[in-house]
């Protein structure tokens, strides 16, 4: 049962994802990732990591993907099309990427299996109390920082849209 | 003592610094005025000291500061006075003097009369370093001194390329011999572990006689006096030097530079008499170089080329007499050349003064009239260097003709001839110049006046000079107690041997034998006067154009095409190797460095198409690097 | 929710490499392939996602909750850089009229 819902949000996951990739049209592609974070969402819920399940949700597929539509839209593009690239460019390009593929499967087969032991795991861990304790008793100042980096982002963002300075 | 020996060099020089930083600010007669006043009183100097020595007297070495040690040879900066150096800084300081005070009328109406003193100045304090030195590398000084002053004043109207050409050719002539010189002055230094002349002397009996090492340094030694004194082959120089002005020539190449080399060999007089064969060689220069010169002087059309190759044959003879080991004949023989040569010169200046810049014999004729003083002591000149009887000129060079017959009768005959020569071209100039119809332009004719005081004065101190110079040493069968004055004052500066070998030489002809050569020379003199009187002015034999001479004539106005010869051999071989090494330079060496400079830009170029501002490539290369250090740790696992 | 789950004993670990690894290769050859400036943004959050899951699949089979906070703060961070870059891209927009990467060769050499 778990390895059936496992392959068939990573297919979900998979598949849009190349769809993301090689849509023409910017606007079907955003949704198409839109998709892709609702199937990651689904994978965290499968790992129990209720908290992140959630987040991702709330910022990811509801905050920064609604963004990029705002922008798609401000910018009144979807009707056009990409102009064709260089076939040169493109097969360079695939190559690199199954280059990396290769690579980084390569780097990970030399991770032991065995280390990992299965049975006295914390089971809890992704609950959101858990969680939570975690966060604000070791982690307080990356929690204070990261706070002061979304204000430097939120005056960046500001300052950089402005029509003069 | 010591300070009136400085003040005789130190004087001209600061006669020099002074003209020459402010002589353009300065009136023309304070300039002129000054030079004359340093030259006149370092010679004033020179006579009192005179007045102390005698023929006993020992030499002075006045040490200034020590130079430098190199190798366990000690040099110093000194001046040695003795006889010979006494005698040379007169002559010197003498002559000079009044060829300084000639000068201010000669050279009045020149926009650069202020540089003019200035390079004589510089010319005489360089003369004096060489002959007052008290080794050879101050010598050396003093000859390359000369040599750059000589240059100066060759090309003093620089405007003109060929006087430029001209100068150039007497400086790298000169070189030349340097380079000779140089090696024998070092030969000297490594053999004797000495460079000053009296240690030298006592060390030169070490060497063997006529050995290879003692040839080689005299050899050096002598091509070096034939740059400076213009022997064969390095005296083309010396006609092509009469471009400078009239008292320069008269100053440089009569009186004093030219003698530089007659010094250098007596006073190396104990390494030469140790080497025959050279003395043997110098013999043969010095009859070629007169024999040759004279020809040249008997048909050329300019009078100061006459009197320079009358110059260059003199000095051959003062150069035979030092073949023949009679060192203080030769001496003598500079001395009254000297006189009557600057004289010669300087009336030569006053004629060409009088026909406002012309220098051409077929346009002159008939000034005796019109110039009379330069007339007269032009005259006594001739008479003087001809042989006339009793003047300076006869003494001197017969005790050459006596001693070249107590050699070697051949000589005498050969040296009978070149007097001969001598005495038909000095003639045939002044004829051509003096007598006769005047035939020059309208224009010169209103021209025609005598020379000014200050230039004529210098000529009848010469004169005087010309006709009793030689009473200082007449050969001995005069009278006691007046003979041979000079040789006996300039017995110390010869070794022993040297002085031997001369006495034996000069008192080797009986006397009965010495009056019957005496007789034949005046007659010759005579003879020689008639003739040329006769086809110049009674057969009124005119000078021909350069290009009309046939045969013998034309060699002789050609100069043998010596000239032509060296230009042909060895200036277009230097100039081609000049232009070999420019297109080497060019070709090669430029390219070469042009290559490494393109190859750095090139390589630029090519590394700027990677900047191309494409974002696309940017991440591209990121990522496929990424990869690839990837692979790379992968397969290295 | 308590609830033991026994999806960790019959999931290998492996399977989640394989998946975040693919993920992460699509979002690179995204970035390589597309012009478009804001799908390339898109292709970096992917490829952001993709990096979040292997944590939260490392830090759930090792019942270690680090990883899932860190997470935590690489979306915090993610957030913040979309926003910025998506405001660099309107500028853009707005002076070249077009958010075609090829185009913006400015700081060719």
């Amino acid at each position: 049962m778990d390895q059936f819902l496992f392959f068939l949000v990573a297919f979900i996951a998979v598949a849009s994802a190349v769809y993301f990739v090689f849509a023409r049209n910017p606007l079907y592609a955003i949704l198409s990732l839109i998709v892709t974070m609702f199937s990651i969402a689904g994978m965290y819920i499968l790992l129990n990591a209720q908290f992140l399940a959630i987040i991702q949700i709330i910022v990811y597929a509801g905050a920064i993907m609604v963004l990029f539509l705002y922008i798609l839209m401000m910018l009144n593009l979807n009707k056009q099309d990409e102009s064709k690239k260089n076939n040169t460019l493109k097969f360079i390009g695939v190559f690199t990427a199954g280059l990396l593929l290769i690579g980084v499967l390569g780097v990970f087969r030399g991770v032991q299996q065995n280390q990992v032991v299965v049975e006295n795991v914390d089971k809890g861990v992704g609950l959101t109390k858990n969680l939570g304790r975690l966060l604000f008793n070791e982690y307080v100042l990356p929690f204070e920082l990261a706070s002061i980096l979304i204000l430097a982002g939120i005056v960046g963002a500001v300052l950089i849209g402005k029509k003069d300075l | 003592m010591e300070n009136l020996v400085y003040a005789i060099v130190l004087l001209p020089l600061l006669g020099f610094l002074i003209n020459g930083l402010f002589g353009k600010n300065l009136p023309k007669i304070v300039v002129g005025s000054l030079a004359t006043a340093m030259v006149f009183a370092s010679f004033c100097i020179a006579v009192s000291i005179f007045m102390g020595f005698n023929s006993e007297s020992q030499p002075v070495i006045v040490k200034a500061f020590e130079w430098f040690r190199v190798n366990g040879v000690q040099i110093n900066f000194g001046f040695q006075i003795d006889q010979l150096s006494l005698m040379m800084i007169m002559i010197i300081t003498g002559i000079g003097s009044l060829i300084h005070l000639y000068s201010i009328g000669y050279m009045s109406h020149d926009k650069g009369f202020y540089k003019f003193f200035t390079y004589l100045n510089l010319f005489i304090f360089s003369m004096l370093l060489l002959v007052m030195g008290s080794n050879y590398l101050i010598l050396f000084i003093g000859w390359e001194g000369v040599g750059l002053c000589s240059y100066l004043l060759i090309g003093f109207w620089y405007t003109n390329e060929e006087y430029g050409k001209a100068a150039r050719k007497a400086f790298i002539m000169n070189r030349i011999g340097d380079l000779a010189l140089l090696i024998g002055i070092f030969m000297i230094a490594g053999q004797t572990n000495a460079v000053d002349y009296l240690t030298v002397a006592e060390n030169a009996g070490k060497f063997e006689l006529d050995g290879s090492v003692i040839i080689f340094i005299t050899a050096s030694l002598f091509i070096g006096a034939t740059g400076k004194s213009a022997q064969v082959p390095l005296y083309t120089w010396l006609p092509d030097a009469m471009a400078g002005p009239t008292p320069v020539s008269a100053l440089i190449h009569a009186a004093t530079m030219v003698t530089a080399g007659i010094y250098l060999v007596v006073r190396s007089n104990f390494l030469f008499t140790l080497a025959p064969t050279v003395q043997g060689g110098i013999l043969f220069i010095g009859f070629l170089t007169a024999a040759l010169a004279g020809f040249y002087a008997l048909r050329q059309n300019d009078i100061k080329k006459v009197l320079a190759y009358s110059t260059v044959s003199q000095l051959g003879f003062m150069f035979i007499a030092l073949g023949l080991g009679a060192y203080t004949t030769a001496m003598f023989h500079v001395m009254t050349h000297a006189f009557f040569k600057a004289l010669l010169f300087l009336g030569a200046g006053s004629v060409i003064h009088a026909m406002s810049n012309e220098q051409d014999m077929r346009f002159m004729g008939g000034l005796k009239k019109y110039i009379p003083i330069t007339h007269a002591t032009f005259l006594i000149g001739t008479l003087a260097i001809s042989g006339f009887p009793l003047l300076s000129g006869m003494i001197s060079k017969d005790e050459i003709l006596v001693a070249a017959f107590a050699k070697n009768p051949i000589y005498w005959v050969f040296l009978f001839i070149l007097a001969a020569i001598t005495a038909t071209y000095m003639f045939r100039l002044y004829y051509l110049t003096f007598h006769g119809e005047f035939r020059g332009t309208e224009e010169q004719k209103h021209h025609l006046h005598e020379s000014p005081s200050n230039m004529t004065l210098p000529l009848i101190v010469l004169a005087i000079l010309s006709v009793l110079g030689g009473l200082i040493n007449l050969p001995h069968f005069i009278g006691h107690g007046h003979y041979a004055k000079l040789m006996e004052w300039l017995k110390p500066v010869l070794t022993e041997e040297s002085f031997k070998q001369m006495e034996a030489t000069l008192s080797g002809v009986p006397f009965g034998t010495e009056m019957i050569l005496l007789g034949a020379t005046v007659l010759m003199f005579f003879c020689v006067w008639f003739i040329v009187k006769n086809t110049y002015v009674n057969k009124k034999k005119q000078a021909l154009p350069e290009a009309q001479y046939t045969g013998w004539e034309k060699l002789s106005a050609k100069k043998l095409y010596v000239d032509e010869l060296y230009n042909a051999l060895i200036v277009k071989t230097v100039e081609g190797l000049g232009r070999g090494g420019k297109m080497f330079d060019k070709g090669i060496l430029d390219r070469f460095v042009d290559f490494v400079g393109e190859g750095a830009e090139d390589s630029g170029k090519a590394m700027k198409r990677i900047q191309n501002g494409n974002v696309e490539t940017y991440i591209l290369i990121m990522s496929l690097a990424v990869g690839i250090i990837l692979i790379v740790n992968f397969i290295l696992q | 929710m308590g609830e033991v789950n026994t999806f960790i004993q019959s999931i290998p670990l492996n399977y989640f490499i394989i998946l975040s690894s693919v993920l992460f290769c699509l979002g690179v050859l995204g970035v390589l392939l597309r012009k478009n400036a804001i799908v390339i943004l898109g292709c970096v959050e992917l490829m952001l996602n993709s990096t979040n899951l292997l944590l939260a699949a490392f830090s759930a089979y090792k019942g270690n909750g680090d990883g899932q906070l860190l997470v935590f703060f690489i979306m915090v961070v993610a957030a913040a850089e979309v926003a910025v870059g998506l405001a660099i891209i309107a500028m853009l927009y707005r002076n070249t009229r077009s958010v075609d990467v090829s185009i913006f060769n400015k700081l060719r050499g």
